[in-house]
């Protein structure tokens, strides 16, 4: 019950803080936190929960962008627009997503890699051009609407998989994640669950990719494709702590942060720091923060008994 | 006349495909641990080769000779200090672990490359880069097939070394079953060392090579590793025959795509080549074992 109240205690900080400032700098950490929040608790949902690397996460993230980008320039409601980007990539997923989960293991990592890279090489030749937002639009654009919608989506994301992961299907999906023979064995049709966890995944992860398109002015729509996205979900669900659900959230909360603070002195130089602290978590501390933050804990209650 | 042109140009880069193959598929097959920083690897050795020509003007063909070794002790210390502690995994589990610290591996070494050295596309230009050798209508770019001759050298050699010496022996017994030849005696953990220290070497004359005939820049890393897997998944890790041979043929596919649906899409005929076996036959086309 302490979990849920800590969440809903953060989410309503966040949503409070436009009330206590204006500075377009914060609100527009703001949108790169939450962003970075959904991308990497939709990827948590099948890589974390599920077992399944996905290394194509950046193809869903883009195919939202793409289709909401095109419609809501196309005067079509956000909402509508939104919701169709994600239903692209979701519809997407589940036309790839039998074959792909014939793959097993490293073969589906870099399966999905493969089909993200084909993505992005055809949207790159097909849509050269950059995409930039109308004239009227940029001139009332507003970053208070963006942090609200990425905050809204970024709440949802981590409500939805909070309630998931209890539920019969969060358990199946760990089931899955931790022997797919002894799952099948028990009843759990992993293909079954494999597939709602990518439908889910890549619902959110599409939803983020038009939470970007809405928010960014100019882009290529190649870069909606590039495999930093799914480099980005990776690095921060595992530093966080992969398979939790607070893990992604602390994530996405310190590399937005340090990559902000380092970006002044050394553009790349965040990716060097993270690219380390990620091998010593795989190696290390498969928990990331979450289990370095418990084990510390653990340690003071440890030292600190009496006797 | 287009076409043998092209074809000649695919054969010609296939062979750098099939030499970045084997020793990704060296390591995969060795120590099962998939290394998807290998392209990257491949980058560093390029810019050896490079930095050694331009700043001390170092003939890049001789270069490789050190460039070899020197990726070889690179292989040692990544391995002691990193994929060490993968191998010591379940199958599975060493799999994906290897996969997620090569990725952290990738993340660095081309935020590093990027710092280091600009993200500037480069080539080594000798006095002799032009050469052309003229075979009827057909222009053969010197350099390129003298790449693709060493690449054949390289792995003509190996593959003696493989088949002939009792460390070779060594290393293809721990591929085939590392606890029966553990049991045989075999010390698995050196042969790991070695195999990847192998593999890296193998990935920087190959980046070498890439940079006295083609070009290289801090981002091509993914691109390799994603060709080296392409002929992986084709041919399978049986051979490095087998890998310069699914090289020639990614190679040749390329430059196919190069003619009849242009330039723009050549970089996903392959993968579409790739997924298509990965779907079809997971082992390669060649067969052998997985």
């Amino acid at each position: 019950m302490k979990l849920p109240l800590t969440g809903i205690l953060v989410a309503a900080g966040f949503a409070a803080l436009p009330l206590f400032t204006a500075r377009n700098d914060l609100l527009n950490l703001g949108v790169q936190i939450f962003l970075a929040t959904i991308l990497a608790q939709s990827w948590n949902v099948l890589g974390g929960y599920a077992g399944q690397i996905n290394l194509g996460h950046a193809a869903f993230f883009g195919l939202g962008a793409l289709v909401t980008r095109t419609l809501w320039v196309g005067d079509v409601p956000l909402a509508l627009s939104l919701a169709a980007g994600a239903l692209v990539a979701t519809a997407f997923a589940c036309l790839i997503g039998a074959p792909a989960f014939r793959l097993r293991g490293a073969y589906f990592a870099i399966g999905t890699l493969g089909l993200a890279e084909i993505l992005r090489i055809t949207v790159g030749n097909l849509l050269p051009e950059i995409s930039t937002i109308s004239a009227a639009e940029l001139a009332s654009y507003n970053m208070l609407p963006r942090y609200y919608l990425t905050l809204a989506l970024a709440a949802l994301c981590v409500g939805t998989v909070a309630l998931l992961v209890p539920s019969r299907l969060g358990l199946g999906l760990r089931a899955v994640r931790e022997d797919e023979a002894a799952a099948e064995a028990s009843g759990v049709s992993a293909l079954r669950h494999k597939l709602l966890a990518l439908a889910i995944s890549t619902a959110f992860a599409g939803l983020a990719g038009g939470a970007f398109a809405f928010y960014h002015v100019s882009y290529y729509p190649q870069h909606t494709f590039s495999p930093i996205w799914t480099f980005d979900a990776v690095l921060i669900c595992f530093i966080g702590g992969v398979g939790t659900v607070h893990g992604p959230v602390l994530g996405a909360l310190f590399y937005v942060i340090l990559k902000e603070t380092l970006a002044l002195r050394w553009v790349e130089f965040h990716l060097i720091i993270f690219g380390v602290l990620f091998i010593l978590v795989v190696l290390f501390m498969p928990g990331g923060l979450v289990e370095g933050w418990e084990r510390a804990r653990r340690r003071i209650a440890r030292s600190s008994q009496p006797w | 006349m287009m076409l043998t042109q092209q074809v000649i140009l695919g054969l010609l880069v296939g062979g750098l495909y099939g030499l970045a193959a084997a020793g990704l598929a060296l390591t995969f097959g060795v120590l099962r641990v998939l290394n998807v920083a290998h392209g990257e690897l491949l980058m560093v050795g390029g810019y050896a080769t490079f930095w050694l020509f331009t700043l001390w003007q170092i003939d890049p063909f001789v270069s490789l000779l050190g460039v070899g070794p020197a990726m070889f002790v690179l292989g040692l210390l990544l391995y002691v200090a990193l994929f060490q502690f993968v191998v010591r995994a379940q199958e599975e589990e060493r799999i994906k672990n290897s996969l997620l610290i090569g990725f952290g591996l990738t993340l660095v070494l081309h935020a590093l490359a990027i710092h280091l050295w600009t993200a500037d596309e480069r080539a080594v230009t000798t006095a002799y880069s032009g050469a052309v050798l003229r075979v009827g209508p057909f222009a053969i770019p010197l350099l390129r097939l003298s790449s693709l001759l060493l690449a054949f050298a390289f792995l003509a050699t190996l593959h003696f070394f493989l088949a002939g010496t009792r460390w070779g022996r060594a290393i293809r017994a721990t591929a085939e079953d590392w606890e029966a030849a553990a049991l045989m005696g075999i010390p698995v953990q050196r042969t790991y060392l070695l195999a990847f220290a192998l593999g890296t070497a193998l990935a920087g004359i190959a980046g070498g090579l890439v940079s006295i005939s083609y070009s290289i820049s801090p981002s091509i890393g993914m691109e390799w590793t994603l060709k080296a897997l392409i002929v992986i998944v084709l041919s399978g890790l049986g051979s490095l025959f087998g890998s310069f041979a699914g090289g020639l043929l990614l190679g040749l596919a390329e430059s196919m795509s190069v003619v009849f649906l242009g330039g723009p899409y050549r970089e996903v005929v392959g993968l579409i080549l790739f997924l298509f076996v990965l779907l079809v036959r997971p082992q390669g086309l060649f067969g052998s074992r997985a």
